[in-house]
This record gives structure tokens, sequence and C-alpha cells, in this order.
């Protein structure tokens, strides 16, 4: 279907019906249960999911294919953020143009990084990428105010001119909107004790991540992605044969950088704010740990990897003391003091510890990410696929 | 697979089938957020949720430890549990313990980590999935500017924990945000007399500032109030926010002819700053014939506590301290005080107080209605919560009281008896009008309910 094979049509279909039912299956608990703590179906995290997934999917045609480390990559995202802001300012609060504009933004960004970085290759590589992101940081942290608001963030005004829409709307800023379906409105379906929420916005987003997915997995297996592979698996070697990789390298840094600025771009249609902190290193990294988390150079993992840590972000840092008692009610006053306190410092303010601790436990056991777990249990089920042995094509190649 | 003990027959899945789709069709209702209810999350059942977004990771993550136990504290007294706190001292009596408008009032907690883009994920997550009415807190005016902006969008009030930056409620002002903390004007204006009185009015100013948004305006707003005196500003030099040595800025200091350094610099900046210039022998120097001095516009008792024994004789000022003897201080420290053994800073008092001005707020005005709620505090007068008379303007949602200008202590008794107040700046010094420069641009626009 839509020129995929059979295997890689499945797992379209899957990433099409995880995206399309995630109100259901990431609300599996009644609300005012004591497990609704755990209930991530809510419209904005949901977003989050999805635009770090473009985000990280996008990554991974970099860092998956051409093994090319770029500790640079929130740059993109924060260039295609501040693209998309400005285009909300001048322009209309149409989210289209918006987008539109990070990518293209984000595009030019990357190939004048890239061109610059792609000189080098492994540890300088990444160093340079790095010191580009912390530049493009800096500047819009304090030199590039005006046009960046600085650490106060881009953000828009009442009287902003958007001379294809309107100022204001009422002494209020209009709402970000799809050809007049603001972002925002929801539509809620109870079913008993269950709250689902459907979100413009979110099933927005689901497109476009759908759309970015598909285009992966083609990029993935073209001509092209071969190449890729052939610069991850030994770059010298090619250059011998006398072929140059640069522009291929290019290519795939450019692609990369425009998933970003897609992501980007998003990121401002669901909640119009640039903020100079998302170009900053903690966030490049962060797109590493979702790749490498989920199984770098697989097609779904980044996307895995990027809802693992967005929910460990969400959700554990809200559980309080407090919380905690309430779970713990029944039981004794001594042995529920005893559990907070040993829960505590993964809670609340110590989530960094509780994804730390899965980080490493996932890369120790499970070196290719969720995506080798997944296929280990898939194994554990499917007598035929284990008797193969060892070169069956199933698991996937570790990270590097 | 013991559970399935009957092999499963057409029948009975056909049945099962029949039952679960009547189950599932029978509660559905589709609604939306903008018709079920007249405002985004009013509160049905018999509590009521608040929205805490405080730092708990990152730089200021002290003061942010503080506004939760403030809150926590706030949220005992308005279920009217405790000794009732500054209830009691309130000039409004509209609060009676018993929650707010009869319901309990429930909180959930957030970690902002000072960015913008994790605070607003926390203060949505908050709006979206627990229903809170109300988000508060915030330890950095970037952080207070964002959440102000999404819960203008989102149709909930905010009331801005600890931001001092004079766009709060400048340029970036919205209808449904409030201010209880004073701000960089303020700080100039309460300053520089004291300033004059202390070091007289020939003084050569040199300004390290911390390169971000609350620098900018803090810096502005000392100058103009010092070079009003008649004091001349040599240079202004900006610093990263993330620099821990500020050797290198120390240095052209003490080639300049200035003879007062004023650091605009807050958190683990003013600390490592002051310690760098003390250690320069900065204040024992003489220059054109007078001692040399430095000055930290806005001091806070944790900041105090980081730098030791460098702040002796420092001047700033302070939005409140634990040492002021007004009755609702007193009542605010002493529960404060029983509950978790030490005074609470001015961040703990400012959260505090915002979260019972809400509450009087939503009393007075009979609903939880956000735009009930910003009519009941635009010009809200009020007393006994520890500044003295105490206004909130309606122009730009600022709330106007005295200043207090401090001193590091010579001889501090304790850990905490850290600075000594030198003068209660009276209100109409540090007053401004709504479109005084420092605060121009922007505008208030509507409130929103999100209906």
């Amino acid at each position: 279907m839509l020129g995929l094979d059979k295997k890689d049509t499945s797992t379209f279909l899957l990433v099409v019906a995880l995206v399309v039912f995630a109100p259901f299956l990431l609300n599996p608990f009644p609300d005012g249960s004591e497990l609704a703590q755990f209930n991530a179906g809510y419209p904005d995290l949901m977003q989050r999911f999805l635009i770090f997934g473009i985000f990280a999917i996008g990554f991974n045609i970099l860092f998956g294919l051409t093994g090319y480390l770029s500790f640079g990559h929130a740059a993109f995202l924060g260039v295609g953020s501040y693209a998309g802001v400005w285009m909300m300012k001048l322009l209309t609060m149409n989210v289209v143009p918006a987008i539109i504009m990070s990518v293209i933004f984000a595009g030019l960004f990357s190939l004048l990084v890239g061109y610059i970085s792609l000189r080098r290759s492994g540890i300088y590589f990444s160093i340079l990428t790095l010191a580009f992101a912390q530049m493009s940081f800096s500047l819009a942290y304090s030199v590039l105010t005006p046009i960046t608001n600085g650490e106060t963030g881009l953000q828009l005004n009442l009287d902003d001119p958007r001379v294809l829409g309107v100022s204001q709307v009422g002494g209020s800023i209009p709402a970000a909107n799809f050809f007049g379906l603001a972002m925002r409105d929801s539509y809620e379906l109870v079913l008993g004790n269950w709250l689902f929420t459907f979100n413009a916005g979110y099933y927005l987003c689901a497109v476009v991540m759908i759309a970015a997915f598909y285009v992966s997995v083609r990029i993935f297996r073209s001509p092209f992605g071969m190449m890729l592979r052939a610069v991850k698996s030994n770059q010298n070697r090619m250059n011998f044969t006398g072929l140059n990789s640069r522009p291929y390298t290019l290519a795939a840094f450019v692609i990369s950088g425009m998933y970003a600025g897609l992501a980007g771009g998003l990121m401002v249609a669901m909640d119009p704010l640039a903020g100079a902190e998302r170009m900053q290193w903690t966030a490049s990294g962060e797109v590493v740990l979702m790749t490498i988390l989920g199984g770098a150079g697989t097609l779904i993992g980044p996307v895995l990897g990027a809802g693992f840590i967005k929910y460990c972000e969400n959700i554990f840092s809200k559980i309080n003391d407090n919380i905690l008692y309430q779970w713990f009610s029944a039981l004794p006053d001594a042995v529920a003091d005893f559990l907070v306190f040993i829960i505590h410092p993964f809670i609340g303010k110590g989530w960094h510890l509780t994804l730390g601790i899965m980080f490493m436990l996932i890369v120790i056991f499970l070196p290719g990410g969720i995506m080798e777990g997944i296929s280990r249990i898939g194994k554990l089920f499917s007598r035929k696929k284990a008797e193969q042995g060892p070169n069956g094509t199933a698991a996937p190649a570790p990270a590097e | 697979m013991t559970l399935i003990r009957k092999p499963l027959s057409r029948r009975s899945i056909l049945r099962a089938g029949a039952a679960g789709g009547a189950l599932l069709a029978a509660p559905t209702i589709f609604t939306s957020r903008a018709w079920a209810a007249g405002y985004v999350n009013e509160p049905t059942g018999s509590t009521v949720t608040l929205g805490f977004n405080v730092p708990q990771t990152g730089p200021y993550a002290d003061e942010g430890a503080d506004e939760l136990r403030a809150y926590q504290l706030a949220v005992e007294h308005l279920n009217g549990e405790g000794d009732g706190g500054m209830l009691n001292t309130f000039s409004s009596k509209a609060l009676k313990g018993s929650g707010i408008l009869g319901k309990k009032v429930e909180y959930v907690t957030g970690d902002t980590q000072t960015k913008s883009d994790a605070a607003r994920a926390s203060a949505k997550s908050m709006i979206e999935k627990d229903g809170a009415i109300m988000i508060t807190g915030g330890s950095s005016s970037g952080v207070a500017v964002a959440v102000q902006a999404l819960c203008q969008e989102a149709g909930v009030i905010f009331m801005a924990g600890l931001t001092h930056s004079n766009d709060t409620t400048g340029k970036d002002k919205k209808a449904n945000g409030f201010r209880h903390f004073f701000n960089s004007y303020m700080s100039g204006a309460a300053l520089a007399p004291v300033l004059k009185n202390a070091y007289g009015a020939d003084r050569n100013a040199y300004h390290l500032t911390a390169d971000y948004n609350w620098g900018y305006t803090t810096e502005q707003a000392v100058r103009e109030s010092t070079e009003a005196l008649g004091w001349n500003t040599v240079e202004t030099v900006k610093t990263p926010l993330a620099a821990t040595d500020f050797s290198s800025y120390i240095t052209p200091v003490l080639q300049s002819d200035a003879d007062v350094l004023v650091l605009n610099h807050y958190g683990g900046n003013m600390v490592n700053s002051l310690t760098n210039a003390v250690q320069f022998g900065l204040r024992d120097k003489l220059v054109n014939g007078k001692n040399f001095e430095i000055i930290v516009p806005l001091y806070s008792r944790l900041m105090a506590k980081g730098a030791g024994a460098n702040v002796k004789g420092i001047f700033g000022s302070t939005n409140w301290h634990w040492s002021l003897t007004d009755e609702g201080s007193k009542a605010f420290v002493q529960s404060f005080g029983q509950k978790y053994g030490f005074p609470p800073s001015q961040a703990a008092h400012t959260t505090y107080v915002q979260t019972l001005l809400y509450a009087d707020a939503c009393e007075r005005a009979g609903t939880f209605n956000p735009c009930g709620v910003v009519e009941a505090l635009e010009g809200f007068e009020f007393d006994g919560l520890g500044n003295g008379k105490t206004l909130y303007r309606a122009e730009d949602h600022q709330c106007f009281k005295d200043v207090l200008v401090v001193k590091g202590k010579e001889n501090p008794t304790s850990e905490f008896d850290l600075l000594e107040i030198v003068e209660v700046t009276p209100v109409e010094q540090v007053t401004y009008a709504p479109d005084h420069p420092q605060f121009a641009g922007g505008a208030l626009g509507s409130c929103n309910s999100g209906a």
C-alpha cells in the first residue's frame, strides 16, 4: 500500500491506529480514581507526544541512518518556533503559514550549519553542532532580544499587525486556528467514569505526524536511504571508491533539520510562544536520549522514546507527597510514612532521577532500546521466528 | 488457561457483544468545554482545585520549595485547619476558614524548572487534566510572563509569585494576571533616597547586569532613579546569566573611576558576583576620597545566606521581611515557624498572600468566574497582610504598598537574621503612573473566562 511493502504497511497502519485512538489508549483509568494520576490523555501532553515524535523521527533520519550524532538539533526547533511566532504576529493566526515558514527557516539554517559542520565527522561533528546550537541559544537569549524577546520568550501581543487577520477579538488575542478551526477546541466524550478529550490541535498534529512518519519510511527504504546507511557502515570506503558522500549527508542533515523545524512550527501552532531555552544543549541532548531510548535506526523507536520521556517529565513531576499519602491511606501510618520516604526521591522534583534510572536500565539490558524489548517479547510468542536463530532479520541493529 | 471453563459459543459472544455495545452507547454525551459550563473548569463538586506551579529543580529551587510550603500553609488556613495565620489580621473578613465559597480547597503541584516551556506545559496539564481554576507561582519573570499569557488564553486566573521585572505588569500585563510582589521601578525609587543619605549625591556608579529581561529593567530603574539624584553612571556591563565567576568583570571596575558598584543580579548570580567583588577588596578601596560601596537592588534572605558575611552593610530592597512587627507579619511568621521550624522568605510571603487574596476575591465576587474575580481584585484596597495598606491597581493589576530598604546585618544573631530594615519607604514614593515610560506598551485586554 502507498508504495510500502507488507511489513512496512502493517507498521504504518499500527502507527496510524495508535495515533488516532491515543485519546482512549492514554486514558485507561477512570476519572477520580487514585490511578487517574497516571492518565496522559489530555490535549497538551498528547500534542507533545506527537511533536517530539516528529522531532525524534527527523533526528533518526540523520543519526539512525548516517550515524552522524548531531548535538545541536534543538537549534533548528528553536529557529522554526521563532519563525512560526513571527508569522502569527505579522501575518495571520492561521497555523498553516506558520508551520510552512518554520520548516523553510529551519531548513535554511540547517543548510548553513550542515555545510560547515559536515566537513568533519565523529566527535568533531558533534562538537561543531553543539557549538552552533549553544551560539544560537546565547544569541537568542541576549543579543537578538529585539527578534526573540530574550529570556521572556517571544509572545503574541494585542497590538500585533496580523495583516491577513485581525489584531484582536474583543480585547483578546485571537486563537490559533486551522482555517477557522481553533486549535484549542476539544470535544469531550463521557463514558461512564471515563472522560476522553478529542482536541482539534491534537488531530492536526496527528495528520502531520503520520505524513512525517510516512516520508521517513519512504526515505528509509529508498536508494537514498541505502546510501546513508553506507555512510554509517564505512564512509572511508565509500570515498575511496570515488563517491562523494557529502551531498548525501548534507541532504540528510537538512531533511532532519526541516523535521525539527516542523516540530517547532507545530509547537507554536499549539501554544504560541517561543522561548530561547528551547535551543539549549539540554534540549538537544533530550532528542538524542529519545532516539537511543526508543531504538536508533528503527522506524517507530524514536516516537516511543519521545513518548516515554515526555510521559516521565509530565506525569512523575506532578506526583507530590500528598498524593502518595492518599494512595497509602489504607496502610498504617508508620508504613505509609516509610513508603513515602522511599518513593519521595523519585517523584516530584526527583523525576530526573526516575528517568535516569530507566534510561540506564534500558541501555544496559536492551542496547537496541524499547524496540529491542518489543521484538524480544514478540519472539517469545512466535515460535517460528525464534527457531530461525540469531540470523533472523527481526532484531534491529543495536545503537552505536 | 483455566479462567475460561466453557468453550466460547457463538451465542455467548453475540450476547456479550450486544451488551457491550449497549453499555458503550448509553452514557455517551458529546460535550465541548465551551458549552458545558459558564467558564473553564467551573468547580461543580464539593472541592476546588488550585495549581501551584513552582520551580522544584534548577537555579531557583530553594525559592520554589519555600513557596510550596507557603501554599500548603495557605490551603490549611483556607480550609480552617491550623491557627488561621493572616486570615485573622486580613482587613477583609469574607474568608471564614471553610474553604472558598464553601468548597474545600485542594491543590496540585508542578515543576516549572525555571523554563517557560516547562512551566507552560505544567500549567497546561493543571488546567486540562486536573481542572485547576487558578494557577499561581513562579520564581522568575520570564516564567511568570509566559504562564500569565497562557492563563489569559486558557481563561483562568494567574496570581504571580516572585517576579520583579517591570514587564510582568508593564508591557506584558494581562487582564487575568495579578502581581502582589514589587518591581524594579519600586526598588529603584525606594533605594535612591536612602543611598543619597548614606553615600551622598555625587557618586559614580558602575552597573553589572544579568543579561536577561529582569536585569535590563532593574538596571534601567536603578540608573534612572540614581541619576535623578545627581549620580553619574560610568558604565553598564552585561554578564551572562550562566556565569559563575565574575572576576573578569570586576577587574575593569577597579580600573574605572567608579566608586559604587551596582549588582543587578539575582539568586546564584548575586551570591557569586558579590563574593568576587568583596574578595577583590572593592569594599576597602578609596576612590575620589570616598569609600567604595556595593549595592544589590533586589535582596532576599536566601541570597544573603548564600553570600554569608559578604552582605554585611550592603544596601538592597525587599518586598517583605520576617522581622516586621505588624500584626499580619507576626501571625504569618508564627504559623509558618510552627509548621516548618524556621521563618518564611519573601517568596513564601508573597505566594501565601496571593492565595489568600484570590480566595477572598472569589468570596467577595460570589463566584469562581475569572471575570468576577478580576472585578473583585481590581482597585481592591486591603490591610493586615504584612505590607501595610495596599492597593491592587485596576490599570495594571500591580499591588502598591510600602517597600523595604534593607542592609546586610553587621552582627547576625542567627542564620536567618541576616538583614536589617533600614527604612520602610512609603507607598507614595514608589507609586508611578500606569503609562510611565518604564512600563509603556502592552495592554491588559479584557478578562477571559474561556467561555
